[in-house]
């Protein structure tokens, strides 16, 4: 971690944090084509994975993506209630507070991980969502975990 | 930390020896990815990746000279893993899946890469950064695919039995076309009578052809076919199971009276003392709290509303078949089907809590809903359109359109039909009654379709004033209760004033009542509208992404009825593959335990909503259900010990995506 102060400065306004996106097949991965099919223009920092239920996504995924040099983790599925499995999404719900916890344990800023419901048709919402959150993390920097000389 | 890598050994995978020999196939889709990635810069990088022996681009991969190109490289390059970087694998992926089958290859040795949808669609300006992107996404898919493994689609037996949710026009004509297919159908609606929305029109456009008389001999066809089994005044409350084998359990709300003694004679309702506003009439006029939903209903019984009912027993006395019980309970019928077809339709939008221009405040201004009813022969007025305040038949009429439909501030989206039915509304009372006066006030007048733009020509012949604006303004006069609007007129820019005897709001289509329970019960997405969405909007239209459950009518967007009726019998046609072939095929992806490290623990059991694991025969081991488990992978994530895997979504398949966002790789060398 010694060189995030350095990492930090040297970011600039051209700097795209890479972002992953664990999304569902049957809502937020749906979401996402739907922002394609809409058109809704967003910066492209976001690699979507594609998982078949949010409950799929493992704390295993997640801290990896962090080892590996991801400066924000977002993981997704379908609205409550709407999972197609039923109730996937309430077990991510449950696993998601764990994983909050760990990242803050490992010093990860809360902004780098994020949890989000968008349906298959909610385009708009999932483009405002990477826009939202490219933002945020342009204004923390590359990712305190982030190896040395990833890209 | 270390336990976090450590888990890594979850995704311990057999050897498997065999060289990967990887293709990979950039589509250009024309200029929607070609127009902004650059395609020979990211089939000439992922070139140089390990295992990749040959990348193609073309103008367009799914094309037949795009599927030959994979298949000969396929055969060239004796390749085992096809990666298509492409548009999305919802709508293309079996497509791909069958071009390398052919070659010999597992259909699950196919990689997709979404770098249009998710790459080129969404980054336009920014083509360099777009070329980057779809290079990562491409390379993840490279390496994912190398560790992919061959997999099995199962077939699955169909029940030859179908479900049809919604008695509307479209839910009756999937009902008549499978039955006249000879399959046996549930036909199950919530109201007391089968017939929708379209059963209270008096006329409908373009032709202007009495409704009733249409669709009341549909509704008798309905409930004479062997092979149909109405269920009225009855709900589903749950749905088990997968394609071609659903369990249903329907609801049958008490009626309190037994429907094989009653003959719908309404003896009954003419002793009954008690009158309630007449829900059919849209709350105009009475009914009693035992009445027969309208005289063309199918069944033609009675039934009690227990709401309203204060036990006086009057009916019991006065039915002659001794047909009235109080005491009934609710009853459900477990049904097993093949396929649902979900045709609920949708209600029109509320202006009352808004109070949108005025409704709900004045008395003279009323719905097209009230306005239809009104018209009808056999509504409350006897077909007689008259003014709620004073019961005076109105000289001057004004219309407003797009009531919740093109409004931001309700429903950005147009409701399709309000158009024609306004004009087909004035049209009726002007020949009814050529005194009238009739303006209609629109945004835009929309009349595609064979017949309605002669119909809108024939009402402006008839004298009908079309005035493009939408009111301002809308007061009551205190004395007259006239209706006084301030509206521009958009097309000379006059502020104009003006007076009605009563004024009618074309109020647009909205969901359903209980369309969020069918949409959870069948597992379905809403689209944007509320409404439910379908599997592709142009190329699977009644399908949806469950295999087996289709859908037809306004459940699915805003429709006339042709449109409507088409959807029905498209249904009917989808279904019937399956019904016909007996067979479904689902895919391969579930869950596998591998015994050598399953400790037993069960925490995978309370995870499955299916009850796809059991324990085995000892008690020791998790055992996964291969016919009951969806493969969603919950269990996966949750088993402590990594003895279980997703097939198709192993944790190493994922984690090689996962590695590949970035190209430390290549910095570090
Ligand atoms: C004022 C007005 C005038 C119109 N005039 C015309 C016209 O002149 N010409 C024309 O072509 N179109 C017209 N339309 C459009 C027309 O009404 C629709 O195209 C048509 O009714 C759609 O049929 P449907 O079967 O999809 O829906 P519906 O007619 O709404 O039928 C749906 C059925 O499903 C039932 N249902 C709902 N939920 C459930 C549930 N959970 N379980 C069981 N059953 C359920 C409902 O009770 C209903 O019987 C008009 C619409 C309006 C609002
Ligand atoms: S018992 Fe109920 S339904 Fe029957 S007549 Fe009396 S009030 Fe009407
Ligand atoms: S993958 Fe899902 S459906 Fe299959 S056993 Fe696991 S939890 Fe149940
Ligand atoms: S399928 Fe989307 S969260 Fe389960």
């Amino acid at each position: 971690m010694s060189g995030v102060a350095g990492q930090t400065a040297a970011k600039t306004d051209g700097w795209e944090p890479k972002i992953v996106a664990f999304c569902c097949n049957w809502c937020s991965y749906g979401g996402a084509d739907s922002a394609g099919m809409g058109r809704f223009q967003q910066p492209a920092s976001a690699r979507i994975i594609r998982v078949m239920c949010s409950g799929r996504i493992d704390p295993l995924h997640v801290f990896n993506a962090f080892l590996e040099g991801a400066d924000a983790v977002l993981v997704t599925g379908c609205h409550i209630g709407d999972c197609h499995y039923v109730n996937g999404n309430d077990k991510t719900k449950i696993k998601y507070k764990y994983l909050e916890n760990v990242a803050h344990e490992l010093g990860i800023e809360k902004e780098r991980l994020q949890l989000n419901w968008i349906s298959a048709s909610e385009g708009e919402k999932f483009a405002n969502f990477i826009r939202d959150v490219t933002a945020q993390i342009k204004k923390l920097g590359p990712s305190p975990l982030k190896p040395e000389g990833v890209a | 930390m270390s336990d976090i890598k450590g888990t890594e050994n979850k995704s311990a995978i057999p050897k498997d020896d065999e060289e990967k020999r990887v293709g990979v196939f950039v589509c250009e889709c024309g200029v929607n990815i070609g127009g902004v990635v650059n395609t020979k810069a990211v089939a000439d990088y992922i070139g140089t990746l390990p295992g990749v022996k040959v990348t193609s681009v073309n103008k367009f991969t799914c094309s037949d000279s795009g599927q030959a190109d994979i298949q000969a490289k396929i055969k060239e390059h004796n390749l085992n893993r096809v990666v298509v970087a492409a548009c999305s694998p919802k709508t293309h992926e079996p497509t791909f899946r069958a071009c390398i089958e052919e070659m010999g290859l597992n259909q699950y040795f196919l990689e997709f890469v979404n770098i249009r949808d998710h790459c080129s669609w969404i980054h336009m300006w920014e083509k360099e950064k777009a070329t980057e992107k779809a290079k990562d996404l491409v390379r993840m898919g490279v390496e994912r695919s190398k560790l992919l493994e061959p997999l099995q689609a199962s077939e699955v037996p169909v029940t030859d039995k179908a479900l049809v949710i919604g008695a509307g026009v479209a839910g009756m004509q999937s009902a008549l076309d499978l039955a006249d297919m000879g399959f046996h159908v549930y036909l199950v609606e919530k109201e007391p009578s089968i017939g929708g929305r379209m059963a209270r029109f008096d006329k409908v456009f373009p032709t202007n052809d009495c409704s009733i008389c249409i669709l009341g001999p549909k509704m008798v066809e309905v409930a004479r076919n062997k092979n149909i089994h109405i269920m009225s005044y009855s709900e589903v409350k749950a749905v088990d199971g997968y394609v071609g084998n659903f369990n249903v359990k329907i609801e049958h709300k008490p009626r309190y009276l037994d429907v094989a003694k009653c003959t719908g004679c309404a003896k009954c309702s003419e002793v009954c003392p008690v009158e309630v506003p007449y829900d059919f009439n849209e709350g105009l006029g009475t009914r009693k709290a035992i009445y027969v939903p309208f005289p063309q209903a199918v069944p033609l019984r009675a039934l009690i509303d227990m709401d309203n009912c204060i036990s006086c027993k009057a009916c019991a006395k006065a039915c002659e078949s001794k047909a009235i019980n109080y005491d009934m309970e609710p009853s459900y019928t477990d049904v097993n089907v093949g396929v649902i077809i979900g045709a609920v339709g949708f209600k029109t939008y509320d202006p009352e809590p808004r109070h949108d221009f005025g409704y709900g405040l004045y008395d003279n201004i009323i719905t097209a809903m009230e306005f239809e009813r009104l018209l009808n022969a056999a509504g409350p007025t006897g077909g007689h359109v008259v003014r709620p305040s004073d019961c005076k038949e109105p000289i001057r009429v004004g219309f407003v359109n797009c009531v919740g439909s093109r409004d931001k501030n309700t429903n950005i989206y147009c409701s399709g039909v309000c158009c024609m039915y306004t004009i087909k509304n004035a049209q009726l009372l002007k020949e009814k009654r050529p005194e009238t006066d009739h303006t209609i006030m629109y945004i835009d007048i929309r009349t595609p379709f064979r017949g309605y733009e002669e119909s809108y020509n024939r009402s402006r012949n008839l004298g009908v004033k079309f005035l493009r604006g939408r009111p301002v303004e809308v007061t009551e006069d205190p004395v007259t209760k006239n209706i006084k609007v301030r509206v521009e007129d958009t097309l000379t820019q006059e502020m104009r004033n003006l007076e009605f005897d009563l004024m009618v709001l074309a109020t647009g289509i909205v969901p359903n009542e209980g369309i969020g329970q069918i949409q959870q019960l069948l597992k379905l997405s809403k689209a944007a509208d509320g409404l439910l969405m379908e599997a592709h909007p142009k190329l699977k239209p009644v399908d949806t992404t469950i295999d087996g459950v289709f859908l037809a009518g306004c459940a699915s967007g805003p429709k006339d009825i042709p449109y409507a009726v088409s959807q029905g019998s498209a249904c009917a046609g989808r279904a019937t593959i399956m019904l016909k072939n007996k067979k479904a095929i689902t895919e391969g992806i579930t869950a596998v335990v591998n015994p050598d490290v399953c400790v037993g623990c069960e925490v995978c059991i309370s995870m499955c909503p299916f009850q796809a694991i059991r324990m085995d025969e000892q008690a020791v081991k998790a055992n996964v259900v291969k016919a009951l488990c969806k493969g969603c992978g919950t269990c996966v994530a949750a088993c402590p010990t990594g003895a279980l895997e997703q097939s198709h979504f192993k944790n190493n398949q994922i984690l090689a995506q996962v590695k590949n966002v970035f190209k430390f790789q290549e910095v570090a060398a």
